[in-house]
């Protein structure tokens, strides 16, 4: 997939490999008399791809929420860890977070519809970018200078995520899966300290889960960028992930290799139920 | 968007890629419509040229709307309110306070971008049908505080506005709607090319992302509370302009330009022209003002050969503008500019089908 040499980084995090990137502590979510969330903590490694699993309901959707600030969790504390020291993320909106770095996908598709390819991918840059309205209404200047320098980056997602076809497409004609990609791309634009993905492969075919799951790979292993993943397909996870959180009722129930989670007596029980024999 | 590209057109610059016109035809079609629209004051009698100047003003107050409404999907039923704000702004700073009188358009514009600000704070929290009663609500506070407030407008919701002069030139009245005409032209290019430069831009693209998925928007860093409120900053602006140009165009400001009928006419104007266009703004405020005056100059012509259909068209004038509307909506849902670029697209193969 990669056909050239890259002059960005996509990885927007200047921590070092094998440090804790990103830290729950205790994180409980309520609404009204559903405990979503009870009590859950777990680290990620920067440079790793975590996943975390759990059957339907466990609450991994809410916890990528209350990470990028979607819902704002009752108890516990979010940190994000930077070359130098940690920020407290709960409480904060999520554009502020997007400046800290997190950047997310979701699990139905949430690209910007009447746009195009390269539009959504611009907007990637948001946070990056001048607003400044006297140089938006001239263009010729510095409004123009700053969309190109920044088309230089978007082009290499394009690259990366081989969309060069669709550049210029609506977004809303495109294919289930090209679609996926686009947004993926959109959030490797913001050059992430952390890429949070909730079920990037939900509704694909297994060619689509193939070229995904090389993506992810790519975007982890050559662009050095942190992954948290929600996903239900269980091969893939297990093929990709350097560590497993698994949560089962809102509560975490196993966090380990792939290997120690595919053994533990209380992963399988979730899964597949107990012999009431 | 997607812009069918001509054929043998390959890019080797970004710089080239983002230019606006980039084939000889697009090019030659600009020259002409620059041509056509140097010679209108020339070619049209007085009358003529006074519908002209005010789909012109329309044009600038219809792209302000857009900028809301098409581009940033914030429903809004204030544009009469904003417009007034514009005329009455101007036509007090430049009667009553002595202003210059492009200093005081100058002023009407900022004043009215505040109030705008200041209207579209229930945006922050309302969506579609509701915010479009709130900014109704703002509409019918403005008009109550023209026509009520003594010290304003001396009760009457009424005022003089100075005719448009600089540094002791004034409007002849022997050249005066050709003279607006070249006023109004020049405000109205400037505008659409700066609005439409807006949207080719980072602060342009948040308002398109702000329309499409607020939530999206937030997880990319939009501050969702800042492009809101931004845009219709903008927008108003745009539509302070059109309102104090209308002030001093007709002499006289008077709150029965600026009802809800008025906000309810642009809506159409940019449905019709094409919601989320610039220059759509500009066909739908010329196809709606445009409507009327035909409508009238066809009852004159057929008066000696049909006096039934004669008598009947004026009275029809106000059904046809509600009939060009629906029609729209359900045939043409993004407007004349969507019609336009179908009919280029087609004779630019023509005789072939793509």
């Amino acid at each position: 997939m990669i056909s050239r040499e890259y002059a960005f980084l996509l990885n927007g995090s200047t921590l070092a490999s094998g440090r804790p990137v990103l830290e729950l502590a205790d994180i409980g979510l309520r609404f009204g008399g559903i405990q979503a969330i009870d009590g859950v903590g777990l680290a990620v490694t920067q440079g790793t791809i975590h996943s975390i699993i759990g059957p339907n309901g466990a609450g991994k959707s809410s916890l990528i929420n209350c990470v990028s600030g979607l819902y704002r969790p009752q108890r516990g504390r979010i940190s994000l860890h930077h070359g130098d020291g940690a920020v407290e993320l709960v409480g904060r909106k999520p554009h502020e977070l997007a400046r800290l770095g997190i950047a997310r996908t979701f699990q139905n598709i949430e690209l910007f519809r009447h746009l195009s390819v390269l539009e959504n991918l611009l907007l990637g840059r948001h946070t990056r970018m001048s607003l400044s309205l006297l140089p938006a209404l001239v263009w010729f200047g510095p409004a123009r200078r700053q969309e190109i320098a920044h088309r230089a980056l978007v082009e290499e997602v394009i690259d990366r995520l081989a969309l060069q076809a669709v550049r210029h497409r609506p977004v809303s004609t495109l294919p289930y899966g090209l679609a996926k990609r686009v947004e993926l791309g959109r959030a490797l634009c913001m050059q992430p300290a952390l890429l949070l993905l909730d079920e990037p492969m939900a509704g694909m075919n297994a060619e689509e889960k193939e070229d995904m799951a090389r993506h992810l790979l790519d975007v982890n292993r050559l662009a050095g960028l942190t992954i948290v993943l929600v996903e239900h397909d269980m091969d893939v996870v297990m093929d990709i992930s350097h560590r497993v959180t698994v949560l089962d009722f809102g509560k975490r129930i196993a966090d380990g290799t792939p290997d120690e989670v595919r053994s533990d007596p209380r992963v399988i029980e979730a899964y597949l139920g107990r012999d009431v024999a | 968007m997607i812009v069918p590209l001509a054929t043998g057109i390959h890019h080797t610059s970004y710089a080239s890629e983002l230019a606006l016109r980039n084939t000889r035809g697009e090019k030659a079609r600009l020259g002409l419509g620059i041509l056509a629209l140097g010679a209108l004051p020339f070619l049209l009698d007085s009358y003529w040229l006074s519908v002209v100047n005010a789909i012109g003003i329309a044009a600038i107050g219809a792209i302000g709307l857009n900028i809301l409404v098409g581009f940033t999907g914030q429903i809004s039923l204030g544009q009469g309110g904003f417009l007034a704000v514009g005329a009455f702004t101007s036509a007090l700073l430049s009667g009553r306070a002595g202003v210059p009188i492009p200093v005081a358009i100058a002023a009407a514009v900022v004043v009215t971008a505040i109030g705008g600000v200041i209207a579209g704070l229930p945006a922050l929290r309302l969506k579609g049908l509701y915010l479009a009663i709130a900014t109704l609500g703002s509409q019918e506070i403005i008009e109550f505080v023209i026509r009520r407030w003594r010290w304003l407008t001396g009760g009457q919701g009424f005022l003089e506005a100075p005719p448009l002069g600089v540094l002791g030139w004034h409007v002849q009245r022997a050249t005066f709607e050709r003279t607006w005409y070249w006023v109004i032209l020049g405000a109205a290019a400037l505008g659409a090319a700066a609005a439409r430069n807006v949207f080719r831009t980072a602060l342009g693209r948040s308002f398109m992302a702000v329309r499409d998925h607020e939530v999206a928007a937030s997880t990319i860093g939009v501050n969702v509370t800042r492009a809101k409120l931004g845009a219709f900053a903008l927008s108003s602006g745009y539509v302070g302009l059109a309102g104090a140009l209308t002030a001093h165009y007709s002499g006289t400001v008077s709150w029965e330009r600026f009802t809800r009928e008025v906000s309810v006419l642009y809506l159409g104007m940019i449905i019709v022209g094409g919601l989320g266009s610039i220059a759509g703004s500009i066909y739908g405020a010329a196809f709606l003002l445009l409507l009327p005056p035909l409508l009238s100059a066809l009852a004159d012509a057929v008066r000696t050969t049909a006096p039934f259909l004669a008598d009947q068209l004026p009275a029809l004038q106000v059904a046809a503008v509600g009939l060009v509307i629906m029609l729209f909506l359900i045939f043409e849902p993004r407007g004349l500019d969507r019609l336009w670029r179908r009919v280029r697209d087609y004779f630019g193969s023509w005789p072939f089908r793509y």
